[in-house]
């Protein structure tokens, strides 16, 4: 359905009544200028002219009925009207029921939304994302934009995820779309390539329609940041294919994350904190070990968890409803409820297990067969549905993988710090003690609840200050910016963890630094050092006292002082 | 052969044939300016202008501009023979003639713009 072409389809289809209406008419007032009347003794009268025949069939014609005027009716006449009363009523009917049931006709509505759908989307004069897929992903990530004043435009194949969409209670209005987001004119009424588009996100459960708004975004806007969801290996390789580098894959990411948190524990804890909800406290959970692992379900969760456990060296078991062909493993057949299956598996002996299925009262029932065969094991649940949320988290297993949760975190890091992802990347290589260390500092700097993270580009968007002292050939340090804006003596409760230039990253910067126009800085803090920040960065008052430790007034007092304003800044101290 | 072109193009006809028989002949002589072929005009212009709604090309646009505009001229000279017969009383004087005429000239300048795009689309087709 072509968005705008609710009009079209008013017109097209109410041809043939209005041109039956027409036609009645026409025949109806045509016997009327033939017909002879009577005048008032019943003697022949001339016949009624166009206007008298045109003026009573249309009040005729349309019910109202105000007799037989200009003067009574001959015979003859009674015969033809009592004939055009019929017709006209039965026509005139007609024409209204159509239009009516036009109004109720599905296709009818979804043009008119689609219109309204484009035309809001036109008028959007502010940055926004595009999310396609409202599920469980999609909606969540739509949620987290709105609490960050970010606008979006959401596509969904399903009218009733759009309705439950309309319910929750966001800030700002998302034009929502019902179609399916891989066709390209729905993308187009999307805004794909309008000026503020900053960003495309396809969130959809069905790999192929991620794979065609892939193909769009680096076809037709090449610069343009998209965030795929993908599933499937084969897909991804064709995501790759198209250029996209932001591909999620929450199997994948999980199964990392584990053998991640089997052999480096501090650096799995490091990454949970970092991109944790910011103000949560996480709680303490045993770190996975190391040895006998059971996984139940070898779909594609199941084997990109096998491939990592592997190349950890852990010893592994499957359970599957299918026979499998697995050379290397102990395979048993079965969903994993049974207790004779997980015995089967090795259960007692057993340091871990992945309840990986694609169902979640399957994986919740192995989990509680699991516990009573063998109380101390690492269990790991996958969960498919937020709406089972407490049913997992009352069974209080050690790591729950929740496929939408993985997605919509990784696309919002992307979104908002794609500096994150990097920095956790870089810090693996670092090592587990770094990692350690580390987040001891950072908690104690910050507290224990999970922290905010955030990105800032010295560019004129935000840093309107900073640029404008570079330009002026000043040195900008980036201590200034970890400093408390009415006391330069204080520190905000933020650090720098990595500093972008020119492609080349820095970690955990030196607060001497001097900044360059187009770095682009990740800080992680508090929300209350963020605000502070964004102040210094804007107000070049603040950041000159900050940089000097003195005031700055006008131009002229600048101007006469300016050959004693170079002074030295002292250091805040190194940063590791 | 597409048998809804049959029946447009019939009605497109049509409705040029009769505006010109309306007007053809000396423009202040009601005589030679039957009523009954306006009102027939005016019935078949409406029913063309219903044919072309709902097409989204842009000819089909520039039809429905044009018959659009016929109908207007056609419904105004109607109006100023029913103000200058039942209205006024003055009846079909030269003057009052001439001004229904030339106003369904006017509709006819239209529908010939609507018969030569009609001939155009017709000689693009090449089928």
């Amino acid at each position: 359905m072509h968005p705008g072409s609710a009009f079209f389809i008013v017109l097209r289809r109410m041809r043939a009544p209005l041109i039956l209406l027409i036609v009645v008419y026409a025949v109806s007032i045509l016997g009327l200028t033939l017909i002879p009347g009577a005048d008032a003794e019943g003697k022949p009268a001339p016949p009624m002219s166009f206007l008298h025949a045109f003026y009573f069939v249309s009040y005729t014609a349309t019910t109202i009925g105000f007799g037989e005027i200009p003067q009574a009716f001959s015979e003859a006449q009674r015969m033809w009207v009592t004939a055009i009363i019929y017709a006209t009523v039965i026509v005139w009917t007609y024409a209204i029921l159509t239009i009516l049931a036009l109004f109720s006709d599905r296709a009818f509505q979804q043009a008119l939304s689609a219109g309204r759908f484009k035309r809001r989307v036109q008028r959007l004069a502010e940055p926004f994302y595009i999310v396609c897929g409202c599920g469980e992903t999609g909606g969540r990530v739509l949620a987290a934009l709105d609490k960050m004043d970010a606008r979006a435009v959401a596509i969904d194949l399903d009218e009733n995820r759009l309705a439950e969409l309309e319910l929750e209670d966001f800030r700002s209005e998302t034009p929502a779309l019902a179609g399916d987001a891989a066709q390209t004119q729905n993308l187009f009424a999307a805004g794909l390539m309008h000026r503020f588009c900053r960003g495309i996100l396809a969130l959809t459960n069905d790999d192929q329609a991620n794979l065609a708004i892939a193909a769009h975004a680096r076809l037709l806007r090449p610069q343009l940041p998209a965030i795929l969801r993908v599933e499937h290996d084969a897909i991804a390789q064709r995501m790759t294919a198209f250029g996209a580098t932001q591909t999620i894959n929450p199997f994948a990411n999980f199964a990392r994350l584990l053998a991640l948190a089997i052999h480096a524990p501090a650096l799995y804890r490091l990454h949970d904190w970092l991109t944790g909800t910011p103000g949560t406290i996480l709680v303490a959970t045993r770190d996975p070990p190391a040895g006998r692992w059971i996984v139940c379900g070898y779909g594609r969760f199941g084997h990109s968890l096998v491939a990592e456990l592997q190349r950890e060296g852990m010893e592994i078991a499957l359970i599957d409803q299918h026979p499998l062909e697995a050379p290397g493993f102990t395979a048993v057949v079965g969903s994993g409820v049974e207790p004779e299956v997980l015995t089967a598996a090795g259960v007692a002996s057993a340091d871990g297990l992945v309840a990986a299925t694609d169902d979640d009262l399957t994986n919740l029932s192995i989990a509680v067969a699991a516990r009573a065969l063998n109380p101390g094991l690492f269990i790991v649940l996958r969960q498919n549905q937020q709406s089972r949320a407490e049913l997992f988290a009352a069974l209080q297993p050690e790591m729950i993988m929740a496929p939408a949760e993985i997605v919509a975190h990784a696309a919002l890091a992307r979104l908002t710090t794609p500096l994150l992802p990097d920095f956790l990347r870089a810090a693996e290589a670092r090592g587990d003690d770094w990692a350690w260390a580390l987040q001891s500092r950072l908690r104690m700097e910050l507290g224990s609840a999970v922290p905010l993270c955030w990105q800032l580009s010295i560019d004129d968007n935000v840093a309107t200050a900073i640029v404008t002292l570079i330009a002026e050939g000043r040195e900008v340090v980036l201590s200034a910016l970890l400093r408390n804006p009415s006391d330069r003596s204080q520190r905000l409760s933020c650090v720098a963890l990595a500093l972008r230039r020119d492609e080349a990253d820095m970690l955990m910067p030196e607060a001497d630094t001097s900044l360059m126009i187009g770095d682009q800085i990740l800080f992680v803090g508090t929300a209350a050092a963020r605000a502070e920040q964004e102040l210094i960065a804007r107000n070049r008052n603040v950041l000159h006292y900050l940089l000097t430790g003195r005031e700055e007034t006008g131009w002229l007092w600048r101007a006469m002082t300016r050959k004693w304003s170079k002074q030295p800044v002292e250091h805040l101290g190194q940063q590791q | 052969m597409n048998f809804e072109k049959v029946v447009f193009g019939f009605f497109i006809v049509l409705a040029a044939t009769l505006n010109f028989g309306f007007f053809i002949g000396d423009i202040d002589r009601p005589e030679l300016h039957h009523i009954y072929e306006l009102f027939a005009a005016i019935i078949v212009n409406l029913i063309a202008t219903v044919l072309k709604f709902g097409d989204r090309t842009q000819i089909g646009a520039i039809h429905l501009a044009t018959s659009l505009v016929a109908d207007l001229q056609l419904i105004a000279a109607a109006s100023v023979w029913a103000f200058a017969v039942h209205v006024s009383g003055e009846g079909m004087t030269p003057a009052t003639t001439a001004s229904v005429v030339s106003l369904s000239g006017g509709a006819l300048l239209a529908n010939i713009v609507s018969l030569a795009i009609l001939v155009a689309e017709t000689v693009m087709m090449r089928r």
